[in-house]
């Protein structure tokens, strides 16, 4: 027997699930919404106004204003002078914006300018911030559940958006290829690239180098077309070639496929430095302004200092460090050519990073803050320019009377246009509407990944999936059609970093032994088994043990001492380690594990379950760390313990942890065939039931619910810490999986009527109407009256209260007026208001025009808006029961729509007075596999048996977080329940017993918010197009339904010419014109001489009265207009 | 509970001896009797493993003339025949077995049971004040689906009345409710509803008050219900007293009226006498070879409703018997296990002995349920014979 494994110590599995809850408790569902606000909020906000801290007059330098200090304040609002605090929900009833101000602390010179006095002022607001909600400036930071409620907020709710104008808004995480790194790459025309985005406070420039017909070329923004590098190499000091080579490396393989390059540069006569630049300054694009400064010094030579590899900084013109940096390039280009493998992945996650609401608002905040200063010192030039207005000055004053920052950012906010004059940045699309259609929907929006390329690409690459992903974004969750696996969805336990301090660790590493790479010769920077040192895609220098310099590092950070994010990447291929603490990157906690045995023991675990330490103190003892997608790749991470060899370093916390919150909905998902769980990911967002807590204190503009939500009988892991246990959106339905009645073809299913009628699958719509009682600028306003219900002609005012607003709890009839308004005939000119006659009113109702029936008014609520108008918001309810045609789906992808409705005496009942709600055709099985759908279903039949519930958690099998089918199959037949779940049935109709088992059991369904009663229609005689006088089209419009091309063609192949003349002429746009048998022409009917007459023969001697399509006279006409003529030939017929 | 099958007689007329001479029948080699096979096959399903098999009833007299078999139905040996023993009988279900007669018959019961037979339920509401949580619609629905405790053959179908709702076919229920500002919540179960005899008290708003009548109300009744024997010792309302209604938070309040109809299942679940009413077949369970020892020891433990039994049967050896086939729930588990234990035992149902469960909601107790609902089989066979003649 061998030694080592006797010395080994023992390994115990432990069940590690209760990381997963403690590790939401403390980051919550979209804790990366939170961080990058709150990080923006403490951190980004002062550097940005640090960095721009000066504001000073252009004639008087020392007239200035300096900013010492920024802060956000508590949310609040100004009300005619007195500042009130508000709630997030007060925000959304009263359609105003959840804002903070951003206040801040000055020191200004005050007095004229011979005569100036150096002043301090604090508090002062220069705009407002809208506020993120949840995080460290809103009032719910840290609030607990009954806080909550008394706010007004449900404490399931995640938090993670804004409230702006009323609307919750959320800024969605965008994807992007990371900055400031190099990414190898092929271009159109096959040529290999080296690029990077160059991305610093001052600039954005993306520089790539290319290889082609074997020479290495520069392209960059600044040069029309590209240019030699090897003269770019000798602009920026190298002027020998030999340098050159020696800092890619000696091998000869280098060597060769640089020759034709060096070549290329001596052909065109560049040998020094000089001579480089001039050729540059020949080839640079000429500016649009001349800039005195650039002039002087060369335009090629301000180009390579500030524009080319922006991101590589430039001390006092040294430019060792960009050379450097341009070889590390040349010579990742030549692993590419000499090894196909070196080529980087565009769609590897570890290259991407996110892009939170944070840095977008940062982004934003910088733009409107330096523009505000500019502006601020355009106003400030101007006054001092007026000696008068000079002698008194306060630069304080133009301050706080310039806000375009509230605006700039409630603006964008509420638009979604992020635009960015600096960077000549502009994106459209960032945020969008929260929707509350039900709460995963919600949370799903929160998770949600957009990307930054066009989705109408036809590549499969970035729709892949990578197996970088694993862990980080959801595997199933991705929209079906043209956003397909471009968009994405986080996973449950993925953080997304945000930026941290760069110099505390780059001196860290120096003193770890990192060799400046400004005291090294090109010969020493590739010394066999030395590592250059990379860090946040800076070039540090090299390091002799690159192995020992990871442990170092990953030992600080396991101890604390350094950010819990940072990540050490070891390189080998590239001999690289690579160091990172940029924002935007995925990583995720992983059990940290020594030689295969995991850290984190049984006592640990009794200790978090105890609630004597916390996820953090996990953290902080160095037995769980974060390991972003990179450093994944140094680690050996074994799913299980038991799994785990001697090289493993890590273990995961939980496999099911690896789906998103929507897929976590799913029981049993890995049973069930993939494309399955993502239809279900996507409709989940779809099913109506339970909003939050206050969701019958909210108005929205359409609200699903559902009157009986319940809880699914066979519940996972996931939904329970998402909280869709409390809120859910479905009702567990006893299915049986029969064909009956040929009603259930394609999906369709049969419902049981007393189902229906004891309240299955019921909801409620509540749709929201506004009116306003508008003010005119003449002073006058609308007005709102008692009602005269006595004389009322159309019946129609009856639901209104007294205070001529329709009352609460009124069952509405179709055009039953809502709010009995009237608005003055005359607003523009001025004149009395005071007391204007009945007469100068015209009445304004509104109405419900279009009604099912059995509306109610729900509630209604009073506010003013923005511009101070009384506005009337009445949300109206309406309780819908399932009817022929709603739809309906389980969690498994398997929609469809309800195909008949049955008398229950006609549904089969089992042995034990079962009867099914809903009878779904087992046709619908064989070809979608979706075993996980079967596995519920006998999970849920032995939870109602034996009174508990049963868990369907993804991989939970082995970490007994899923119940095995053998086992659920014990507990059916200890219950006098077939083992395999079929039952014997007798059939409702004959008495006889079915001559099959039948599959049967409870299935967790959901009803899908696309209803029948809101799309059908039908139309007989109605509207009609201006334009070409034929119906309009679309339910909206009330429009008519087409006779299309191959409804035509059928039509033609039958020989129904009469049909076909009735339905395209008749029915659509028939119209008398008046031709002119000579000239062909269209004339025109005189009424007056009641003949036709031909307009270009100038007599009516042979006008025809034909019929023709409404759209062929215009055709005609149009045709005309453009110089052709068409001619009518009449002939008898 | 053994009601004599009235409507069976007028069967009788058309029964017919499936033409064969009475002679014949009498020889002495014409089998009288089906082969054992045979008889098995009309008489039970066979339930394998994979499927149930001969689960239909045979119909038409003269499936077996080949074997001079007579299958007609006759009225003299289903007269006899018949029996109705009743197992088990409480306020609120019974379960009793219906032995002798063809599936159709016992499933027209259950439907009607279901479907047909009349109750009062909640049908209108007037709803004077809702300011609790609940939707209006949603405490209707609620307040319909509750059971009520009215014998419903003392009411009429509102529509014999034209639309009148009189003391004849209405009940009127109070509900009022309300929790004070500064207590804590209160939970509204169905005893809040309080019968109104005299009838609505809710004043009809569209009909202007005469000066000399009464204002016209909801209902107009004649007189009072409560002066009705029926109801003067034993009050309509709920049947249930703990069916949770609504839940009112402090200031908020409930006032409105409730208007009990007569009417059936088949218009809404809520009219439905019975939780549900169902039937089941006699299970038989029958052992085709001997199971001694362990198998026999494996056997019982395999059912678990213990349907077989050990039996010594001397020299230690042990026998499995069936004990108690009734119970059988058809898991199939003692056939699960390979071929050899379908071959050992024989699961089967008996198809012309139905174990009838009724669950009754309360309005009528469940042994009166059974006689309605053959009162309304009674009355329809009637109308098809006076349709027919
Ligand atoms: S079918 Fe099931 S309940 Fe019936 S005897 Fe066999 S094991 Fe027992």
């Amino acid at each position: 027997m061998d030694k080592e494994s006797l010395t080994a110590p023992v390994k115990t599995a432990v069940d590690k699930f209760q990381l997963v809850p403690e590790f939401l408790k403390v980051r919550g569902l979209v804790k990366q919404h939170l961080d990058s606000f709150n990080y923006f909020v403490q951190t980004d906000i002062k550097k940005i106004v640090r960095a721009n801290d000066r504001i000073q007059a252009t004639r008087y330098p020392h007239i200035y204003i300096r900013f010492l200090d920024v802060r956000i304040g508590k949310p609040s609002i100004t009300m005619d002078g007195s500042v009130e605090d508000i709630s997030p929900q007060t925000c959304r009833l009263s359609d105003r914006t959840y804002a903070a101000p951003i206040v801040v602390d000055i020191e200004h010179t005050q007095g004229s300018p011979d005569n100036l006095k150096k002043e301090i002022k604090r508090n002062i607001i220069i705009g407002k911030m809208p506020i993120m909600l949840r995080s460290c400036c809103c009032v719910l930071y840290n609030r607990d559940e009954a806080e909550l409620a008394r706010l007004g907020e449900c404490p399931l709710d995640p938090g993670g958006y804004f409230v702006i104008k009323g609307t919750e808004k959320v800024i969605l995480i965008q994807e992007q290829l990371s900055k400031n790194r190099i990414i190898i790459d092929t271009d159109k025309k096959k040529n290999i690239t080296a690029s990077v985005t160059s991305s610093t406070e001052k600039i954005k420039t993306k520089t790539t180098i290319l290889m082609e017909k074997e020479k290495m070329w520069l392209e960059l923004n600044q040069f029309p077309k590209k240019v030699p590098l090897m003269v770019v190499m000798k602009a920026m000091g190298m002027e020998s070639d030999q340098e050159v080579v020696q800092l890619i490396g000696r091998d000869p393989r280098y060597s060769l496929l640089l020759l034709p390059s060096i070549e290329e540069c001596t052909k065109n006569g560049v040998f020094t430095q000089a001579q480089a630049l001039e050729y540059l300054d020949s080839k640079a694009k000429r500016p649009m302004f001349q800039n005195t400064q650039a002039e002087k010094e060369g335009r090629a030579f301000s180009i390579l200092r500030d524009v080319f590899l922006a991101n590589v900084p430039v001390h006092e013109d040294n430019f060792r460090p960009k050379c450097i940096y341009v070889a590390v390039m040349i010579r990742r280009i030549m692993d590419a050519i000499l090894n196909e493998d070196a080529m980087d992945d565009k769609d590897y996650v570890g290259n991407k990073r996110l892009e939170l609401s944070g840095q977008l608002i940062s982004l934003l905040f910088e733009d409107l803050f330096k523009s505000m200063t500019t502006d601020v010192k355009m106003v400030a030039d101007k006054l001092l320019d007026k000696s008068d207005k000079a002698k008194n000055f306060d630069f304080s004053r133009i301050l706080v009377s310039r806000d375009n920052i509230s605006p700039g950012l409630e603006r964008t906010l509420s638009t979604g246009n992020f635009e960015v004059k600096r960077f000549r940045m502009q994106k459209s699309g960032v945020t969008q509407v929260l929707q509350r259609l039900s709460f995963i929907s919600a949370l799903g929006q929160m998770t949600r990944v957009q990307p930054q390329f066009e989705k109408s690409r036809k590549v499969s690459g970035p729709r892949a999936l990578q197996p970088s992903q694993w862990g980080m974004l959801c595997p199933c969750d991705t929209p079906e059609g043209e956003a397909c696996g471009l968009v994405k969805n986080l996973a449950l336990m993925t953080h997304v970093t945000t930026d941290e301090e760069e110099a505390p660790l780059i001196s860290l590493c120096y003193s770890l032994g990192v060799e400046n790479m400004e005291h090294l010769s090109g010969e020493e920077l590739h010394t066999p088994d030395s590592f250059l040192v990379v860090f946040n895609g800076l070039i540090l220098g090299k390091h002799r043990r690159p192995r020992r310099f990871a442990t170092a590092m990953r030992k600080l950070r396991r101890a604390c001492l350094i950010g819990e994010f940072v990540s050490i990447y070891v390189n080998e291929k590239q001999c690289c380690v690579y160091l990172a603490s940029d924002g935007g990157r995925v990583c995720r906690p992983l059990v940290i594990a020594d030689k295969g045995i995991s850290r984190v023991k049984a006592y640990h675990m009794k200790e978090l379950k105890d609630g004597v330490c916390t996820f953090r103190d996990f953290l902080r003892r160095g037995l769980i760390e974060y390991l972003d997608v990179n450093e994944e790749n140094n680690a050996m991470i074994a799913l299980y313990e038991e799994g785990a060899t001697l090289e493993t370093t890590h273990i995961e916390i939980e496999p099911f942890t690896i789906l998103g919150v929507c897929a976590g909905l799913i029981p049993y998902p890995h049973h069930n065939q993939s494309p399955r769980n993502t239809y279900q990911c996507a409709m989940g967002k779809q099913a109506m039931g339970n909003i939050a807590y206050n969701q019958l204190r909210r108005m929205d503009t359409l609200l699903y619910l559902l009157v009986y939500p319940q809880r699914p009988l066979l519940t996972t892991k996931s939904i329970e810490l998402v909280g869709y246990d409390k809120l859910g959106a479905g009702q567990n339905a006893t299915v049986a999986v029969i064909s009956y009645s040929g009603y259930d073809i394609e999906d369709a299913i049969v419902m049981n009527k007393s189902s229906l009628d004891r309240g299955f699958g019921r909801c409620i719509v509540m749709k929201r109407y506004v009116a306003v009682r508008q003010k005119y600028q003449n002073g006058t306003q609308d007005r709102i009256l008692r009602p005269n219900r006595a004389a009322d002609p159309g019946g129609n005012m009856q639901i209104l209260d007294d205070d001529g607003i329709a009352a609460p709890g009124e069952i509405i009839k179709p055009n039953d007026v809502m709010v009995n308004k009237q608005s003055p005939i005359d607003t523009q000119t001025h004149g009395s208001i005071a007391n204007l006659p009945d007469s100068a009113y015209r009445s304004s109702n509104s109405t419900f025009s279009k009604c099912h029936g059995g509306e109610v008014v729900d509630r209604v609520v009073l506010c003013n808006d923005k511009d101070s108008n009384m506005c009337i918001k009445l949300l109206v309810r309406h309780t819908r029961r399932p009817e022929l045609g709603d739809k309906f789906s389980s969690r498994h992808g398997q929609k469809g729509v309800c195909g008949t409705i049955v008398q229950q005496e006609d549904f089969p009942f089992s042995e034990k007075g079962i009867c099914p709600d809903l009878i779904m055709n087992p046709h619908g099985f064989p070809s979608r596999m979706t075993v996980g759908k079967m596995i519920e279903l006998l999970g849920g039949k032995a939870g109602v048996s034996c009174g508990k519930f049963h868990y369907g958690s993804a991989f939970g099998e082995a970490s007994g977080h899923a119940d095995k089918v053998e086992t659920i199959s014990e507990t059916l037949v200890r219950h006098g329940f077939n083992y395999s779940g079929k039952d014997f049935i007798y059939s409702g109709i004959t008495g006889c017993p079915l001559q099959a088992y039948i599959f049967m059991g409870p299935i967790y369904y959901q009803k899908l918010k696309h209803m029948v009663l809101d799309k059908m229609h039908a139309r007989g005689s109605g509207p009609r197009t201006l334009l070409t006088r034929q119906p309009t089209e679309g339910r909206a419009r009330n429009g008519g339904l087409r006779v299309g091309e191959m409804e035509r063609d059928c039509l033609i192949a039958y020989g129904a010419s009469m049909l076909i003349f009735e339905r395209l002429m008749l029915s659509s746009d028939p119209y008398e014109v008046q031709v002119c048998r000579k000239c062909g022409l269209l004339g025109y009917y005189n009424h007056k001489l009641k003949t036709g007459v031909c307009s270009s023969c100038k007599n009516g001697d042979q006008i025809s009265t034909m019929k023709l399509p409404y759209a062929c006279k215009l055709l005609i006409q149009e045709l005309q207009s453009m110089n052709i003529v068409p001619r009518l030939k009449l002939a008898n017929a | 509970m053994s009601e004599e099958e009235n409507s069976m007689s007028e069967i009788e007329n058309q029964e017919q001896n499936g033409g064969v001479p009475d002679y014949i029948m009498d020889l002495e080699d014409v089998p009288s009797k089906l082969p054992s096979h045979l008889q098995v096959l009309k008489t039970r399903v066979i339930c394998n493993m994979d499927a149930p098999q001969h689960t239909d009833t045979l119909q038409y007299s003269g499936v077996y003339a080949a074997l001079r078999v007579d299958n007609s139905v006759r009225l003299d040996s289903f007269c006899n025949n018949f029996k109705v023993e009743v197992k088990r009988f409480t306020d609120d279900d019974i379960e009793f077995d219906m032995i002798g007669i063809d599936p159709a018959i016992a499933n027209a019961f259950r439907r009607i049971l279901i479907a047909e037979v009349p109750t009062m339920a909640i049908e209108r509401i007037y709803i004077a004040n809702n300011t609790s949580l609940i939707q209006d619609e949603v405490l209707s629905h609620r307040l319909g689906l509750i059971p009520i405790d009215a014998d419903p053959r003392l009411f009429e179908y509102p529509d014999n009345a034209g639309g009148e709702n009189n003391e004849k076919n209405t009940i009127v229920f109070k509900l009022h409710v309300s929790c004070k500002k500064g207590h804590p919540r209160i939970t509204v179960k169905s005893d809040a509803l309080k019968w109104l005899p005299n009838g609505s008290e809710l004043i009809a708003d569209n009909t202007k008050p005469n000066a000399d009548s009464k204002a016209k109300t909801f209902t107009s009744f004649s007189c009072s219900q409560g002066s009705r024997p029926e109801f003067s010792k034993k009050p309509p309302g709920p049947y249930n007293l703990d069916i949770i209604l609504a839940k009112l938070g402090p200031g908020q309040e409930i006032e409105l009226e409730a208007h009990a109809v007569k009417g059936v299942g088949k218009t809404h679940a809520k009219w439905s006498p019975v939780a549900t009413a169902w039937y089941r077949m006699l299970p038989e369970v029958i052992l085709m070879k001997d199971v001694k020892d362990d198998l026999a020891e494996e056997l019982v433990s395999k059912c678990p409703v213990k349907v077989f039994d050990i039996e010594d049967i001397g020299k230690g050896r042990r026998k499995a018997t069936v004990v108690n086939a009734r119970a059988c729930t058809l898991c199939r588990e003692c056939i699960r296990g390979g071929q050899e234990w379908e071959d050992r035992v024989a699961l089967r149902r008996v198809k012309d002995h139905f174990i009838f469960t009724i669950e009754s909601t309360g309005a009528l107790p469940p042994d009166v349920l059974f006689t309605e609902a053959v009162k309304i089989l009674e009355d329809k066979c009637e109308r098809v014979i006076t349709e027919l003649s």
